[in-house]
């Protein structure tokens, strides 16, 4: 079973990574992005049956920091 | 007085701390590596070094927080034993929840490496007695991630008791209302970005870090 996190910055939470890759983008020409916040996904390949409880506590315990990141699960059968 | 530095994988300011302990107080400190399950018995101040614990995946700190050890500097803490952090230690230290907030990317994208002026917030703490409130002083940093974030609550609260110790009189990280170093509720733990230890001989150029861990000692002398 393998189940996929997605790391993201809390609104509000001034996020330089994005700012970074905007202004490249926009560097490159490409008008018309609006705003860029950057995160990271995290595939994690678990034991058939691993609770989603489990899951979740992995993600608040370690995968994401909760004081500015929110985190979304996604599991892929 | 006896003292512990605790050494991660990946750790690079262990041993320049552990001088900079020996020489406040006449005795080297023991390292501890962060397999240790248990803080040896009689230590009265942990030092969690700068560096780059883990190659500071997934987040500065959090693998490093995670460790055995960590779980008994918390308890440690929680005693009333000194808790020191710098840099990648304060990292550590508020992954691991003993410090409130977080420490983002430094605004700027680059990488900080060199000296800064910070005031000294709070001068009656045990970590700061050697310096007058308000006091301007120079200590070097060297971070990506030093930007402090908390939420407006925390940091009103930090504030409102006292808790902030140092600020950057300058422009550094983009840090939160200038916060460099933090202290928690009971006062135990400090955990800042710039590094006093680099700051504590002639030879360094600079010795305003000398007196943070010459105060620490003398006022856990008086009361031990």
């Amino acid at each position: 079973m393998k189940a996929r996190v997605f790391v993201t910055l809390k609104n509000g939470v001034l996020d330089p990574q994005g700012k970074a890759i905007h202004h490249a983008l926009e560097g490159l020409g490409f008008g018309g992005v609006n705003d860029v916040r950057a995160g990271k996904m995290i595939e994690l390949d678990l034991a058939d049956g691993t609770s989603d409880a489990d899951i979740d506590a992995m993600c608040a315990k370690l995968l994401a920091n909760t004081v500015i990141e929110n985190y979304r699960i996604e599991k892929l059968g | 007085m006896k003292s512990a530095v605790i050494v991660f994988p990946g750790s690079n300011c262990d041993r320049d701390m552990a001088v900079a302990i020996e020489q406040a107080s006449g005795v080297k400190p023991v390292m501890l590596w962060h397999r240790e399950t248990e803080i040896p018995a009689g230590v009265d101040l942990i030092a969690v070094p700068g560096g780059f614990s883990y190659g500071d995946y997934l987040r500065s700190g959090a693998m490093a927080s995670r460790s055995p050890v960590m779980a008994a500097v918390k308890a440690a803490a929680d005693r009333g034993v000194m808790v020191l952090g710098v840099c990648n230690g304060f990292q550590v230290l508020t992954e691991s929840g003993l410090l409130p907030g977080a420490l983002m990317r430094n605004a700027g994208i680059h990488f900080v490496c060199r000296d800064v002026a910070l005031t000294v917030d709070n001068s009656q703490s045990a970590f700061t007695s050697r310096y007058q409130a308000g006091e301007q002083i120079s200590i070097p940093v060297a971070h990506h991630d030093g930007n402090y974030f908390a939420d407006a609550a925390t940091l009103d609260r930090l504030e409102g008791e006292g808790r902030v110790a140092f600020r950057y009189a300058e422009s550094v990280n983009g840090s939160a209302r200038n916060i460099a170093g933090i202290l928690n509720e009971g006062g135990n733990v400090l955990g800042m970005m710039p590094h006093p230890e680099r700051a504590c001989e002639s030879a360094h150029g600079n010795t305003d870090g000398a007196r943070l861990f010459a105060g620490l000692v003398e006022g856990m002398m008086a009361s031990a």
